[in-house]
């Protein structure tokens, strides 16, 4: 039985975006890349179970252009959901609700997921144990 | 998690997800959980860049890295099911569609996590 099409109100089109707005649908987005990510860490610790060859595949996947620079933009969403999700905790406690807070607290988030993203990125390339 | 719920509230069942203060909670729980698994899991990456089979084995054979990261399957793919669930809510209005597409989602990461949690299972006690 498929719905009558009713009117929808308009949102993208009238409302002026603010930074909120968008951190709102990223925190979204990024669950939902963080996800399917998920499906990977699975297949991987699979590989890993089953033996060193299939681990050798995977990690060679991972190692590959294609592998690095998804798990970079895994990494990117994973600490911007990490960070958004830790406002979301302050709001649900009460606190940061203002327009500024929000907007100063959302600029922060942004700032943390570069940083922390760069950082692991920095550690992980220059001291980890294959290095 | 129903004794958060009234009596009446059970059975009118109203809202999509039919237990909205259950879902709030397991949400925020998952959430507060994952925020330090998800630091030490980054860490641990981190430290196992570059690292080969072995090594890899080897750091999933200590008890406190086994079970720090069944923790973290746990509440990442619970976290994951409720994230999936609202959104699946918001955007299909169908009912049919609906309810198959979160049916999918339930058992979809229940099976996810099951598969992740065998696999550090078997290499954590294989390796004794």
């Amino acid at each position: 039985m498929t719905q009558p099409q009713r009117p929808l109100s308009p949102h993208l089109q009238i409302y002026r975006w603010e930074l909120t707005m968008a951190l709102s649908i990223l925190h979204r987005v990024t669950g939902l890349l963080l996800s399917v990510g998920a499906l990977f860490l699975v297949f991987w610790l699979l590989a890993a179970a089953a033996g060193p060859e299939r681990f050798a595949a995977v990690h060679g996947f991972v190692a590959s252009i294609t592998g690095q620079v998804l798990l970079f933009a895994w990494t990117l969403a994973l600490f911007f959901h990490l960070g958004n999700g830790i406002r979301h905790l302050f709001w649900d406690v009460g606190y940061g609700f203002s327009m500024p807070a929000a907007r100063r607290s959302a600029w922060f988030v942004l700032m943390f997921s570069v940083a922390a993203t760069l950082l692991a990125w920095y550690c992980g390339l220059n001291w980890g144990t294959g290095a | 998690m129903s004794r958060l719920r009234t009596p009446i509230a059970r059975a009118r069942g109203l809202g999509s997800a039919k237990d909205g203060t259950a879902h709030f909670w397991a949400q925020r729980l998952t959430a507060v959980a994952l925020v330090p698994l998800l630091v030490w899991f980054a860490a641990s990456l981190v430290s196992l860049s570059g690292a080969g089979y072995v090594d890899f084995i080897a750091w999933i054979a200590i008890p406190f890295n086994a079970v720090a990261l069944l923790l973290l399957l746990v509440a990442l793919f619970w976290h994951s099911m409720l994230g999936v669930q609202v959104v699946i809510e918001d955007y299909i209005q169908l009912e049919g569609a609906k309810l198959t597409l979160l049916v999918l989602s339930r058992l979809g990461h229940i099976m996810l996590a099951l598969a992740a949690i065998y696999a550090v299972l078997r290499i954590g006690l294989g390796s004794q």
